[in-house]
């Protein structure tokens, strides 16, 4: 057995002053104008276009990408925000490899295809650099008033649609901050310069919306009581738990939920202060696993692994995500489940982890054990929704809220979207539209 | 190795590539450079009578731009050599003393009076250059002082002063015509006429470039205002090639030799004109554009196109196409054709399919049994060629002629093997019929 250290190595300020503003600047940067012509003129103008049809808020790119081609970025970027709201986040964060630039023309053609993400930013980013508000006005006052429960993608998108229809939108946050996880869980190489908070500005610019932070559901809010106050309650209350690994010693220093480090990642004002492992090793296999190895690699964790139970190919993480992950320094390391955390003097030194296999489809352990020296363990294997606190009478399945094609769920004046419900993709933009299609339902349903 | 030496009308080059009369073609310096690069002959930029013309100080060109800045088409508002005469002279005499080899032809523009030619033409023969060409195309500038495209807009002007030209010169002469003008035939047989070895065409088109919509003036903008310039460039070589097959097939000028100008860029440019009848091309824009170095690959594209496909010499070539040049009213009416999607290679964009739909004839599918496919609706497609034109992928969607015998879905007719035009057909209220008995 590898003899491990008893002392772990987690410190602040393992890099230069340069190497975090370097590692942690913009992974994509912003298109220059001529970039931009040259790659707009790339695209076809597909007629029914595949890229529209794979796009979860069906933005109509070919659209778009034409009148940026036509210098005329304000009006593309109006034809984004008339589908997503969020379209400047979505422009960053999407997985646009899976989504419309998986099946873009020039990708089956050439394997080349037209670069939609960041033609999406250039002309959100133009569009928000020349306005203060949001291309919309709002129809004349309903006099109604909604709650949205939860101030991330879909309660954003939703509270914004919600308020262009007129009605009055009370937006409540647990956190002391609005944006949900585009603030608090997107890698920051994503979303630099403060964008999440200068969205949630850009989305409230429509006027309507009362943000009320500090209010959570099941604390100091009471569905029951949101219910008989308001017309109508949307909840998009994400996912406030964190599945555990269910192993001995997940209690000791160095075993860490991954959503509570990139939060505190997210929010730090000096990197150089927030301390790391030296061997950090993360369990999971989706999105949340690779912005947490890819971040400790660039904080300045020396040996980052993740470890998957299953193969590559079954990882949720994108392929462009594993690629970032392993030209970041991160090994990924498959067929490996976590089996004890190894420590000393409560704080953890090793990960014991046994070589799995598929059976008839189904994982087996081998009994084959690895073992790793880690200073630090990351959970990043899914969150969960916190049921006790909806209360009674939300009718849930598999953990999450049960809605209908209107994102209603069973109750009739409360709809749901995001994470929080069953079905869910866990993408901003699929938040987005469940805001979006959650909006319309309660405006056809409140104007009825 | 295909020979490339041309001789036109007593010319001779050591290849058809001729840089037009231009900016390149100024100043001693430019045109050595030129010879230097590979270039064949010159025509030396316009000289004028002292004293010299004076240009603009502001912008003198304006451009047509792909979305990665590639140069389509270009304007200019300069005027002919704004250098004295003597100093061209001088330097012409010198080049072709330097460069025997090399074709180096005048281009000469002065008021419509005789002695004028007179006095001009005696200096030029003192250079012994190989040739003069008057300048009846310069659309702007030199115009409104009635010369340049004003002269080449009056076949009688023409005629008169290239008359002029043969009469007090020995040397071949050239005749450049605008393309300004209805019917580029008049003009070419004015000069035929007159007497002129040669025509030269396109000269440049009248043109607007764009307007800045900041402060509403046309471009290029001198001083917040803009007058037509000239218009030249690979947007302009589809009106050259009409008008140089125009005059190749029309029964009055046929024979007449032609210098082919107008967006020439490659080498295969170069051979369309000649296959239309251009017996030397003439370059400017792609000069301006990429520098000297271009005649490089024209002159080893086209050596190689003609060794693939057996010509030996440029003579072989010029002119081949012209026989194929015809009227609308001659073509096969019995010609049947259908498009044809070649789905291994179709990408599906669909543009072929919205095209139709919304422009032309309803003939292709967007969808089949369910799923996205582009199929051409045979008895709906009439042969246009739009999505062909449409097509993002080469050779994707191909133009496939119908067997004789076999019967179009659209008309439900037998193709027919026989030729018929619309001369005999019997919607023709014009139609030649056989007499009665």
């Amino acid at each position: 057995m590898t003899q491990t250290k008893a002392t772990p190595d987690i410190a602040a300020g393992r890099l230069s002053e340069d190497a975090y503003a370097e590692n942690f600047s913009d992974l994509h940067p912003l298109l220059e104008p001529h970039e931009a012509m040259v790659e707009a003129d790339r695209c076809y103008f597909c007629y029914d276009a595949p890229c529209m049809q794979a796009c979860p808020t069906s933005i109509d790119i070919p659209q778009f990408i034409r009148q940026i081609s036509t210098d005329n970025p304000t009006g593309s970027a109006k034809t984004i925000f008339e589908q997503n709201i969020l379209g400047g986040m979505c422009a960053r964060v999407c997985p646009t490899e899976t989504l419309c630039e998986q099946v873009c023309v020039r990708e089956v053609a050439e394997g080349k295809p037209v670069k939609i993400g960041q033609l999406q930013r250039y002309a959100t980013d133009h569009y928000m650099r020349e306005n203060d508000t949001t291309p919309f006005e709002r129809a004349a006052s309903t006099g109604k008033r909604i709650a949205v429960v939860g101030a991330g993608p879909a309660g954003l998108s939703c509270a914004h649609r919600l308020a262009v229809h007129g009605h009055d939108v009370v937006l409540f946050d647990a956190k002391e901050k609005a944006g949900g996880l585009n603030e608090f869980g997107i890698a920051s190489y994503k979303s630099v310069d403060n964008f999440a908070a200068r969205e949630v500005e850009f989305v409230l610019s429509i006027g309507g919306i009362e943000l009320k932070t500090g209010m959570r559901l099941g604390d100091n809010l009471d569905l029951a009581e949101l219910r008989s106050s308001y017309d109508a309650v949307f909840l998009s209350i994400g996912l406030g738990g964190v599945n555990a690994l269910g192993l001995d010693g997940e209690d000791k220093d160095g075993s860490l939920d991954a959503v509570d480090y990139i939060a505190d990642l997210r929010q730090a004002n000096d990197l150089s202060k927030l301390p790391v492992g030296r061997r950090v090793v993360v369990i999971g296999g989706g999105m949340t696993a690779v912005d947490i190895a890819v971040q400790t690699s660039l904080l300045g964790a020396e040996d980052v692994t993740i470890a998957y139970r299953r193969g590559q190919d079954r990882m949720n993480a994108s392929e462009y995500e594993q690629h970032l992950a392993q030209t970041s320094g991160v090994k990924i390391m498959t067929w490996a489940q976590p089996k004890t955390l190894v420590g000393a003097n409560g704080s953890i030194t090793a990960i014991e982890l046994e070589r799995t296999a598929e059976e008839d489809g189904r994982l087996v352990g081998t009994g084959s054990v690895v073992t790793l020296p880690a200073d630090m363990v990351f959970k990043a294997v899914g969150q969960t929704l916190v049921q006790s606190d909806l209360g009674d009478g939300v009718a849930l399945e598999k953990g999450r809220i049960v809605v209908d094609e209107n994102r209603k769920t069973n109750l009739a004046d409360v709809w749901a979207g995001g994470d929080c419900v069953l079905g869910g993709e866990d993408l901003t933009v699929t938040a987005v539209e469940d805001g979006k299609i959650a909006a319309e339902s309660i405006n056809a349903a409140l104007s009825a | 190795m295909a020979d490339l030496s041309t001789n036109f009308i007593g010319i001779k080059s050591p290849n058809p590539f001729w840089l037009a009369s231009a900016p390149p073609t100024d100043k001693e310096y430019n045109v050595v450079r030129a010879f230097k690069a590979g270039w064949g002959g010159v025509v030396w930029k316009t000289l004028g009578e002292d004293p010299a013309v004076v240009n603009v100080n502001g912008p003198r060109y304006g451009a047509i731009h792909g979305k990665d800045r590639q140069l389509i088409g270009l304007n200019n508002i300069e005027l002919i050599t704004d250098r004295p005469l003597e100093v061209n002279l001088r330097e012409i005499k010198q080049v072709k003393r330097d460069w025997p080899d090399r074709a180096l032809v005048v281009s000469l523009m002065v008021p419509c009076e005789e002695q004028n030619w007179i006095n001009i033409l005696k200096r030029v023969e003192e250079t012994e250059a190989d040739g003069v060409e008057l300048n009846f195309g310069c659309p702007h500038g030199m115009s409104e002082r009635g010369m340049g495209s004003a002269v080449g807009q009056v076949p009688e002007y023409i005629e008169m002063v290239t008359r002029w030209v043969k009469q007090h010169s020995r040397m071949p002469c050239i005749v450049k015509l605008t393309p300004n003008i209805t019917d580029v035939r008049k003009p070419a047989q004015a000069a035929k006429a007159g007497g002129a070895d040669a025509v030269s065409l396109i000269n440049t088109i009248n043109s607007i470039m764009g307007v800045d919509l900041d402060i509403m003036s046309p471009s290029p903008s001198v001083d917040g205002k803009g007058a037509h310039g000239g218009y030249c460039g690979p947007a302009v070589k589809p009106i050259a090639l009409n008008m140089v097959a125009e005059i190749a097939r029309d029964p009055a000028t046929h024979g007449l030799p032609i210098s082919g100008i107008g967006g020439v860029t490659t080498w295969r440019d170069a051979a369309e004109f000649m296959a239309l009848g251009a017996g030397s091309v003439q370059v400017c824009t792609a000069a301006m554009t990429y520098g000297f170095k271009v005649v490089e690959d024209m002159i080893d594209g086209l050596s190689d196109w003609m060794d693939q496909k057996g010509y030996t010499s440029v003579d072989q070539v010029v002119g081949s196409a012209v026989p194929n040049v015809s009227d609308w009213q001659y073509l096969n009416l019995n010609y049947i054709a259908k498009a044809k999607i070649d789905q291994d290679l179709c990408i599906q964009c669909g543009r072929c399919h919205i095209a139709c739909e919304d422009t032309s004839h309803q003939a292709i599918t967007n969808m089949v049994d369910g799923a996205r496919k582009f199929e051409v609706i045979d008895e709906e497609c009439v042969g246009c060629n739009l999505c062909v034109s449409v097509c993002p992928v080469e050779n994707c969607i191909t133009m496939e002629a119908m067997e004789p015998g076999s019967v179009d879905p659209r008309t439900k007719k037998v193709v027919e093997k026989e030729y018929a035009n619309w001369t005999t057909h019997p919607n023709n209220p014009m139609a030649v019929t056989e007499a009665a008995e």
